[in-house]
């Protein structure tokens, strides 16, 4: 699926994760592959519960019961996570992975520091003294742009700002140099201009230092200024990958043509706005056959069975019988 | 509750029940919950019958025999029956003390609670249909009231009004009544809002007609449960203040007061005087507060399935 | 913030003066302590000078007048039994009282919140359902039965621990105290454990549902994905996130423990305040009584007092809003 010479730093293959409730079974990750390579961003789109976030936090190991990693393999620069021991996964988390969260209200605790937050983030990973995990917290919060990192440490959570809170976050996250970040909307809180600064940021980042990104993210817009590849998901499956300008240049899977006519455009203005009809159907009931079926135009009695993954044009695989072909959109 | 609505349950159409059976059939989910109401069953079925079959009526003096005095559990008597739970240091059988023991402490609990319910209700329900200075006024009152323990309010009457069975009540309404006037105002203050007032008033019934025949009944679901763990409170705090020698005279012993009675033998190993009160009086509030935990939890509209 | 508290403050002095003047005319309106106070066989002419000596001969506003004036002097009147000013007699039992409680508060949080926190990380586990129902039991027994079962258990039947009195005491600070000798610990073990049962039930409560609230917030599991270790997490993040509830929960509580402390102190005859006040209503000692509500009423304005303004210490978002308002 992609390019360059180096070896991915991480392959996705057939993950699967369910979580087991009472009312039954709800597979929010079926059998999703991808691969991520140093220094790229991959984006992850999709409505709310496509099953994105929950993708990423397999991959970091955070699925809380009752949901588990059910089948499938999270190659991480060659070590399957999957499979690893909660110890071992627990030095990997915060070091060599990190993951940045939506809310940047509720991802700090409100009633620890920030130099608190920082400094045993350093210290969960390295036998450092305090001074040494705070010279380390300071220089990382001022790496992100945040003005007088001195007198920030000392701070509360509630004294800053959204934006700000983000950028500690980062900061927190960028803190031992991973090779793989994983940002589960980060910039969805956030006012459009601070959404563009980090943006810019972490792209830089990206670029600069190797590091590959996961960003997850239910903006087609971001991801086509942020990201290389982009994997669009449905129903906890991907239907459809490639890289982004091809995906959104021209875009195969009806889901995906959906989407991108659903944002809105200054080209279309006074006409009526593209919609999806209907919503993202219930995990716990989906349609037999192809998930997007009831909302699909395109339908028909072929859709009744599961589409496979097909590869209708070079490096193109999608999961649709019916995919548009149509010169581009 | 109201009446099933079909159209918006269609769940529910499928097995068709009265609402009372739908309750009946939620309540009877919980086995720790059944087991409580068959508990609560036993112990006011003893508690009404009484004086039909206690072994003996303990306060008849003529009945006692002061050779009996302190017999342990299974002695038999001098006329052959035995004393299942041993006598007092009076002689007295200890399984009938309990059965009027329990009598007493019933009344006073239930008694004390229903008035308190009364009150406290007709001052929510004002605070909330008025409003204004009347509200501020009976609400200020509840919150200061609530600061202080119940102990010391019921400690502060006793010390005014002394001893008896009046008494008691009156001390435990006051400390009671309060819980009930902030329930009922939070509940009526919820419905107030409801289109059905507005209709009511719109219609220009009067406001007690209003308050009485269409507030009131809408707010009975919270207060039902409140009222459950309040009746245990009740009997826990007659039962306590008994035993401190506040509460009831010793012509009328409830569970407080045999159990102080038998506090004096329990140092010298006579347990049973104090022990047996105590295990009724414990059966007693924790059946009642498992009654009560279940009602909460099948008449919470939110919880409803 | 000043203007809060100050109004906070009137609010106070508002409740003290209602409560004493309730106090005062309920306790003097009723019953006629010469007739307990003086031999049956008195003649007309002691009865009319023992009355006139208590002050019992002016009308009740005037009494009370003086017992105000009195009050602000810190004079709430002599015990009619004892002789000496009813202050003085209370602050002699308060040490008792306060140690027994301040144990027992101790004892709730320090048993409650490990096993609160151990029943809001595993809520389905055999043990976390065993705690939750102890702290039910703990809700609805009356305290005086269960300092009866300790008793019959630990010192009848066992005979480890005695039953009754504050045993060998030590001073520090001017002030007498059983924590500080051997066979003063053992007298206070079982008093206070059953003074302790109500708060122990309620700390578990208020642990347990917090521990369960925060494990859920994203702040966790940003933790988690740090790479901290789950001891870190739970006895740093966890842990002063459902400190807040617990001690102002455990504040507000601390004046109904002293008042609750009248059970337990009767049960085992441990003597403070509490057993002072029952001995003192069933000998009718006026003076006594209104002095140890007054006292009492004093403390609980007080203690709210002093957590309102320890809560906007532990909790830093509520300082802000109020240096702001």
């Amino acid at each position: 699926m992609t390019g360059g010479s180096d070896a991915p730093t991480l392959v996705v293959e057939n993950l699967r994760t369910h979580f087991f409730t009472r009312a039954g079974v709800v597979k929010a990750v079926d059998d999703v592959s991808f691969t991520v390579t140093k220094g790229r961003i991959l984006g992850l789109v999709g409505e709310s519960g496509s099953g994105k976030s929950i993708t990423g936090f397999s991959i970091i190991g955070l699925v809380d019961p009752p949901g588990r990693v059910v089948e499938g393999r999270i190659l991480f620069q060659g070590r399957d996570l999957a499979s690893l021991a909660e110890n071992e996964a627990r030095k990997l988390r915060g070091s060599r992975i990190a993951m940045i969260f939506q809310d940047p209200m509720m991802t700090l605790n409100p009633v620890l520091r920030i130099d608190t937050q920082m400094i045993e983030a350093v210290q969960a990973h390295e036998p450092v003294d305090r001074e040494t995990a705070r010279q380390r917290a300071r220089d990382a919060l001022g790496k992100v742009g945040i003005p007088s990192p001195d007198e920030r440490l000392k701070a509360y959570p509630h004294q800053f700002s959204g934006g700000m809170r983000q950028r500690v976050a980062i900061a927190t996250a960028l803190l031992h140099r991973p090779e793989l970040i994983i940002c589960d909307e980060p910039t969805t809180a956030l006012d459009v201009t601070i959404q563009g600064q980090i943006l810019y940021e972490m792209q830089k980042l990206c670029r600069d230092s190797g590091t590959a990104l996961i960003w997850i993210t239910h903006d087609l817009s971001v991801i086509a200024g942020l990201a290389d590849e982009v994997c669009v998901m449905y129903a906890g499956r991907i239907v459809e990958a490639g890289t982004v300008d091809e995906v959104l240049d021209r875009p195969l899977h009806p889901y995906t043509l959906g989407l991108i006519g659903s944002v809105p455009s200054r080209n279309v203005r006074g006409r009526p706005l593209a919609q999806i009809p209907g919503m993202t159907p219930s995990l716990l009931s989906l349609p037999p056959g192809c998930a997007f079926r009831t909302r699909c135009e395109r339908a028909d009695a072929a859709c009744m069975e599961a589409p496979a993954i097909t590869l209708p044009l070079a490096n193109r695989p999608i999961r649709c019988v019916h995919p548009n072909l149509a010169a581009s959109s | 509750m109201t009446a099933p609505d079909t159209a918006l349950e269609p769940a529910l159409a499928a097995k068709p029940q009265t609402p009372f059976q739908r309750f009946l059939a939620d309540f009877f989910d919980s086995k720790i919950a059944t087991a409580g109401l068959v508990v609560l069953a036993i112990i006011l079925f003893v508690a009404i019958f009484a004086p039909w079959i206690s072994p003996q009526n303990p306060y008849d003096l003529s009945k006692l025999d002061i050779m009996d005095g302190r017999l342990e559990p299974g002695t038999k008597s001098m006329d052959g029956k035995p004393f299942l739970l041993g006598t007092d240091d009076q002689g007295r059988d200890m399984l009938s003390a309990i059965f009027y023991g329990l009598r007493t402490s019933l009344a006073v609990g239930v008694t004390a609670s229903f008035c308190a319910m009364i009150l406290g209700m007709t001052m929510g329900l004002t605070a909330a249909y008025f409003g204004g200075l009347v509200e501020t006024i009976i609400m200020r009152i509840v919150d200061i009231q609530l600061s202080f323990p119940s102990i010391l309010i019921a400690l502060i009457l006793l010390a005014v009004l002394g001893q008896g069975v009046d008494k008691i009540i009156i001390a435990l309404i006051a400390v009671q009544w309060a819980y009930y006037a902030r329930t009922t105002r939070g509940t009526a203050l919820v419905e107030r809002r409801k289109e059905y007032i507005e209709a009511a008033q719109c219609l220009a019934l009067g406001d007690r007609r209003v308050v009485f025949r269409h507030l009131f009944p809408n707010c009975l679901p919270p207060i039902i449960v409140v009222n459950t763990v309040l009746i245990a409170n009740a009997i826990a705090l007659e039962a306590t203040l008994s035993f401190l020698g506040l509460g009831l005279p010793i012509t009328e012993p409830s569970l407080g007061l045999l159990i102080a009675n038998g506090f004096t033998y329990l140092l010298s190993g006579k347990y049973w005087i104090s022990f047996f009160p105590g295990v009724a009086l414990l059966f007693t509030i924790v059946s009642i507060n498992l009654v009560g935990d279940q009602l909460r939890d099948v008449l919470n509209p939110r919880l409803q399935k | 913030m000043p203007v809060y508290f100050i109004r906070r403050m009137m609010q106070s002095v508002l409740v003290l003066f209602v409560m004493s003047l309730l106090v005062f005319v309920g306790v003097f309106a009723i019953g006629n302590p010469i007739d307990i106070l003086i031999s049956p066989e008195a003649d007309q002419h002691e009865i009319e000078r023992a009355t006139r000596a208590l002050g019992l001969d002016k009308p009740l506003w005037e009494q009370y007048g003086l017992f105000v004036v009195n009050a602000l002097k810190g004079d709430l009147g002599r015990s009619f039994v004892f002789n000496i000013p009813a202050i003085d007699l209370i602050l002699q039992r308060m040490p008792a009282t306060m140690e027994l409680a301040i144990t027992a508060t101790f004892m709730g949080v320090l048993l409650g919140i490990p096993l609160g926190m151990w029943a809001g990380l595993r809520p389905e586990s055999f043990s976390g359902k065993l705690i939750m129902s102890g702290s039910i039991l703990g809700f609805s027994l009356p305290t005086f039965w269960v300092g009866l079962m300790l008793i019959m258990i630990f010192a009848v039947f066992l005979g480890w621990l005695p039953s009754t009195g504050r045993g060998q005491t030590r001073e520090f600070l001017g002030v007498h105290l059983s924590i500080l000798t051997w066979d003063g610990l053992r007298h206070l073990a079982m008093p206070a454990f059953n003074l302790a049962l109500f708060k122990l039930s309620l700390v578990i409560r208020l642990a347990r549902a917090g521990t369960r609230e925060a494990i859920l917030q994203d702040y966790v599991k940003f933790a988690r994905a740090k790479g901290v270790s789950s001891r870190r997490i739970i006895g740093v993040h966890v842990f002063k996130n459902i400190m807040i509830p617990i001690v102002t929960v455990l504040g507000l509580e601390l004046g109904s423990t002293i008042a609750f402390a009248v059970v337990t102190e009767t049960v085992f005859a441990w003597p403070g305040m509490g057993k002072l006040i029952i001995d003192s209503i069933n000998l009718l000692d006026r003076p006594v009584i209104v002095a140890y509500l007054m006292v009492i009423v004093f403390m609980f304005i007080f203690i709210n007092l002093v957590v309102d303004l320890l809560y906007s210490v532990l909790d830093p978002r509520v300082r802000i809003s109020e240096s702001k308002g």
